[in-house]
């Protein structure tokens, strides 16, 4: 690259960066105050995409981008007012539930409400054009978008640092409990630093206009990018958002200087996986002493299953297996895919519940176990029954790797190092072509003749999943499970009774890993293909949710989550349009109803044990 | 949404009142994640199959559509083509978008043996190495419409080429197909640079300041949808297209055209669908039902999912049943009118010979339009017939 060049592309970096920024900030303090992990964000910057474009048309871009950050802020408030607050003492993370089901309510939202094109706004009038640097135009916008960003950081900072308002947001920041203990009004502070985060997200979206259309699919792939800043920042930090994003637009605009394009698919993934490997806490983020208020507090203690309730297990484990009798072949494909799956939430249960470590990744070792058994069975021609074997060995060998790391970290500062390590074997996946077949994936991943038949499939499912998953439990009553309890409780204490505490969470990562990637051989086989999507983000969001929505708090909460939500969507998307407002709905009823999850609810009616 | 809740009911009543003599196509496809397409893509659907069975169905029987989402996922695609062959008994399979869904589809249709008609994934696999008895393929593929092209490109006389395009299955075909048959055309062609951003996420003022630091005379673009809208405003803000000529994949269908509105970069050769345009008496008579029809103009999704319809209407007839095995034999070097033209769906490969509009873009009433253009019949870019048999692996 030649000097100009390397100028050019380091303004290019800066404007990058700034829009980066804008909606990172606002998601850093929502995080910071309300300790939300916040999936809805990337909704609220494509509203603000929209409204600004269909406003710009009627008043004129710069009447349109205030009153656009104005309605996003309104919106804000309003997820927060009419949902948020209703949940707020449920089990943590359920709030990233109810986002997720806005999420999908906004997308569907916007579709109806602004048809299926894009709308590529309009250039903003007195920066349309471009001057001339280094003898190379550069886009006049551009370059406000670089005064905007510091200037956004300025105004936040004063904001925070001077106002009594800013002064209770750190207040809260800092501890919730004491601030609220003081006579601070939480409500109408988390309700404002919703708001205000709404509103950033706003600005962030309809400053983008200039430079790119609103379109449908923004919002998922935004706020992924609005984490990584957040994280590589520091959660929680704003001068470390900006930091962070100055560093990963920067780092993305050299990639494509010095023809390294490809890497852009995952380079701020790698970025955070460094960042991460090397301090904890992200860049300017503190080492947080484990707040009060979001620790695993009146956690029931998961108590082994009942008699009864082993009964009606087996009960159900009768009926799943006389099941094929009475019952269709479809309604045994659906079956095979609800077992896959309960099998996969209960991995995933496994390290959320017991371990007390949020995976937003965990679909690497879902997906691991499925590329694993179509390479053997594809490349080197081996029988089916090896493919099945080599999966969760290929998954385990990941958790080892990828385990060892993660557990030195705790929170969301886990939960996102898992997520970038399963972004780096997507990206693998997706581009080494030779060997996994790129984008396009395997195909002709077919189980071996005496299993051909859907019900033969079934009961070979079945046959695996039942003992993995009583495996599991089995795990969590085990002097193991109590000491991965332990861990999680009460870190401190557990150390000092002798309990290597990070040893036990790594194995837990590890049994997890495993059993995800035999869930991820047995999804292969009963499709027949495989492609990165099984290794994708949604992949790992779906397993949250099903974790979620059954109750993380439940030993079968994960089962139950995962055959809801495959039923659901398999019945809502066959007979309703916009099936993904229909689905989101949905998961918001039973969240607001069900706080602690599907199965926590039966649990608290029945409480005779 | 209560409306289209309504539309969905009515919809469902007048699909569901299915007797035994109907013949079911089931049909799956990415509605809610491209939507842009699709939703023109049901609108020619529904029109073919009223105009179908309006005229008393095919080998007296009528046509009855399933339709359901594919979530735009290979496993959720697989599981919903699973129920529309068990449960609903579909005859035949149609549809999906993107290339992988596709291919995962056929991979079952093969293992299920029924008969699946891929409207509209590119990917060349799906015909050629991956290519299977059971599955066929409507739209011209990525190879195809990169052949189309070339001959454009070569009439241009450049020397230095800068490649971009999304970076996955469809963008990397694209790039490889063009690198190998400009060399072919034009013996000293030289590649100065290549960028492949991740599909929807192109940070286009870089990767234009990266291509314009090369100094190529010429630019092979496979940018589509949100990618291509931004790449256009950076570029026209940027000058890059000032001094460099540019041919685009895709950029003339109305789908990914009409958004550029103001910003549409003029002399560009693009393939797409001049619809206002061609007024040959087929497509006449297709557009002029169809804005009857949906009081709306035609996209390119329209033609595709009109044409699927009729290429299943007219293996039916063929056939004379819609049992997947002679539906098969039929479908092999099947001739049909579309609104394109008429077409072949070759024997050798299960592709049909459906060509696309090779053309200029140009700004009329600060629209984008398609001008210079002409028909490039699919049947013309196709490589060898040895080539094909040895790609194709079933053979």
């Amino acid at each position: 690259m030649s000097g100009p060049a390397v100028l050019l592309q380091f303004l290019n970096g800066l404007a990058d960066a700034s829009s980066l920024f804008l909606v990172a900030a606002g998601l850093s303090l929502i995080f910071g105050v309300t300790r939300i992990v916040n999936f809805a964000h990337g909704s609220l910057y494509m509203l603000g995409m929209y409204a600004a474009v269909w406003l710009a048309e009627r008043i004129g871009f710069w009447a349109a981008v205030p009153l656009a950050v104005l309605a996003v802020g309104l919106g804000g408030a309003l997820i927060e007012m009419i949902l948020l607050r209703r949940i707020y003492r449920a089990p943590e993370l359920l709030q990233l539930l109810a986002t997720f089901a806005v999420v999908l309510i906004v997308r569907d939202l916007a579709l109806w409400a602004w048809g299926p094109v894009d709308m590529l706004g309009p250039r903003a009038p007195g920066f349309a054009g471009a001057v001339t640097i280094a003898g190379r135009s550069f886009p006049q916008y551009d370059l406000l978008l670089i005064v905007v960003g510091p200037s956004v950081l300025a105004l936040v900072h004063l904001f925070l640092a001077k106002t009594r308002w800013g002064i209770l947001v750190r207040a809260a920041s800092e501890d919730r409990e004491m601030a609220g203990a003081l006579g601070v009004n939480q409500r109408w502070l988390f309700t404002g630093v919703f708001a205000l985060g709404a509103a950033l997200a706003g600005l962030g979206g309809a400053l983008a206009i200039p430079r790119e259309p609103a379109s449908l699919g923004v919002d998922l792939a935004l706020v992924a990018d609005a984490f990584v800043v957040v994280v590589v920042g520091g959660l929680g930090s704003i001068p470390g958002a900006f930091f962070a994003a100055l560093l990963i637009g920067e780092i993305k605009a050299f990639c494509i200087g010095l023809g390294y394009s490809k890497l852009t698919l995952v380079v701020e993934f790698i970025v955070m996986a460094i960042v991460l490997v090397l301090r904890p806490w992200g860049l300017l983020g503190r080492a947080s002493p484990p707040a009060r208020a979001t620790a695993w507090q009146g956690e029931t203690v998961l108590v082994s299953l009942s008699r009864r309730s082993l009964l009606l297990l087996g009960l159900l484990a009768a009926a799943l297996v006389v099941l094929p009798a009475f019952a269709g072949e479809y309604t045994l494909v659906l079956l095979t895919d609800v077992l896959v799956f309960a099998l996969f939430a209960a991995s995933l249960h496994f390290l959320m519940g017991p371990g007390g470590m949020a995976s937003f990744g965990h679909a690497a070792y879902f997906g691991l176990g499925a590329y694993a058994a179509a390479l053997v069975f594809l490349r080197l021609a081996a029988p089916m029954s090896l493919a099945i074997v080599a999966a969760p060995l290929a998954a385990a060998l990941g958790a080892v790797v990828f385990g060892g790391f993660c557990v030195r970290l705790s929170g969301v500062y886990l939960a996102m190092l898992t997520l970038a390590f399963s972004q780096i074997v997507w990206s693998v996946a997706f581009q080494w072509d030779e060997m996994t077949g790129g984008s396009n994936g395997l195909i002709g991943v077919w189980p071996a003749q005496w299993l051909a038949a859907k019900t033969a499939y079934y009961y070979f499912t079945l046959a695996l999943c039942v003992p993995a998953i009583a495996l599991l439990w089995r795990a969590i009553q085990s002097p193991f499970g109590y000491a991965l309890r332990a861990s999680r409780d009460s870190p401190l204490r557990a150390e000092a009774i002798g309990i290597n505490v990070r040893a036990q969470q790594w194995a837990a990562f590890i049994v997890a890993g495993a059993v995800a990637g035999l869930a991820g051989a047995l999804f292969a086989f009963s499709k027949g293909s495989i492609s990165p999507e099984t290794l994708s983000v949604p992949r790992s969001v779906d397993g949250l949710v099903m974790v979620l929505l059954g109750g993380v708090q439940t030993l079968t909460g994960p089962l139950w989550g995962a055959a809801l939500f495959t039923w659901l969507a398999d019945t809502i998307s066959r007979s309703i349009d916009y099936w993904r407002a229909a689905m989101g709905a949905v998961i918001l009823l039973l969240v607001l109803a069900f706080p602690e999850g599907v199965a926590g609810a039966v649990q608290r009616w029945r409480p005779s044990r | 949404m209560f409306k289209s809740l309504i539309a969905g009911t009515v919809l469902l009543i007048s699909f569901g009142t299915s007797s035994a003599q109907t013949v079911k196509i089931g049909e799956l496809n990415s509605y809610k994640v491209f939507p842009a397409f699709l939703e023109p893509y049901k609108k020619g659907m529904e029109l073919a199959l009223e105009e179908i069975n309006g005229a008393g169905g095919v080998a007296g029987r009528k046509l009855e559509l399933v339709i359901r989402d594919d979530g735009g996922t290979p496993g959720d695609a697989v599981r919903v083509a699973e129920e529309l062959i068990a449960r609903e008994k579909v005859d035949v399979l149609m549809g999906t978008f993107a290339s992988n869904v596709g291919l995962a589809v056929a991979n079952l249709a093969n293992q299920r043996k029924i008969l699946f008609l891929a409207s509209e994934p590119l990917t060349d696999k799906l015909v050629w190495q991956d290519g299977n008895r059971y599955t066929f393929r409507l739209r011209p593929s990525t190879y195809m419409q990169v052949a189309m092209l070339v001959p454009e490109a070569a009439k241009l006389k450049k020397k230095r080429w800068a490649i971009v395009y999304p970076n996955y299955e469809y963008g990397q075909s694209a790039a490889e197909s063009f690198k190998k048959l400009l060399a072919q055309a034009q013996p000293g062609v030289e590649f100065v640079a290549e960028q492949a951003p991740a599909l929807g996420k192109i940070d286009a003022g870089a990767v234009v300041q990266a291509l314009a630091d090369a100094k190529p005379d010429a630019i092979f673009s496979a940018l589509f949808a949100a990618d291509l809208q931004k790449f256009v405003r950076e570029g026209n803000t940027r000058g890059l297209f000032r001094n460099t000529r540019v041919v685009n994949l895709l950029a003339g269908e109305p789908e990914y055209l009409d958004p550029l509105k103001d910003e549409t970069p003029e002399g560009w050769w693009v393939t797409g669908y001049p619809w206002s345009a061609i007024n040959t008496p087929a497509h006449r008579k297709f557009r002029e039902a169809y804005e009857k029809r949906w009081h709306d103009y035609p996209r390119q999704g329209s033609v595709v999912g009109y044409t699927a319809v009729y290429a299943v209407a007219n293996a039916v007839r063929k056939a004379g049943s819609a049992d997947t095995e002679k539906l098969v034999g039929a479908l092999k070097d099947l001739q049909m009118p579309t609104p394109f033209g008429p077409i072949v769906w070759r024997g050798i490969d299960h592709q049909s010979t459906m060509g696309a509009y090779i053309g200029q873009l140009a700004k009329k009433a600060g629209k984008g339009v398609m001008v210079n253009w002409h028909y490039a019949d699919g049947a013309k870019f196709q490589p060898s017939d040895e080539q094909v048999r040895a790609l194709r692996k079933e053979q």
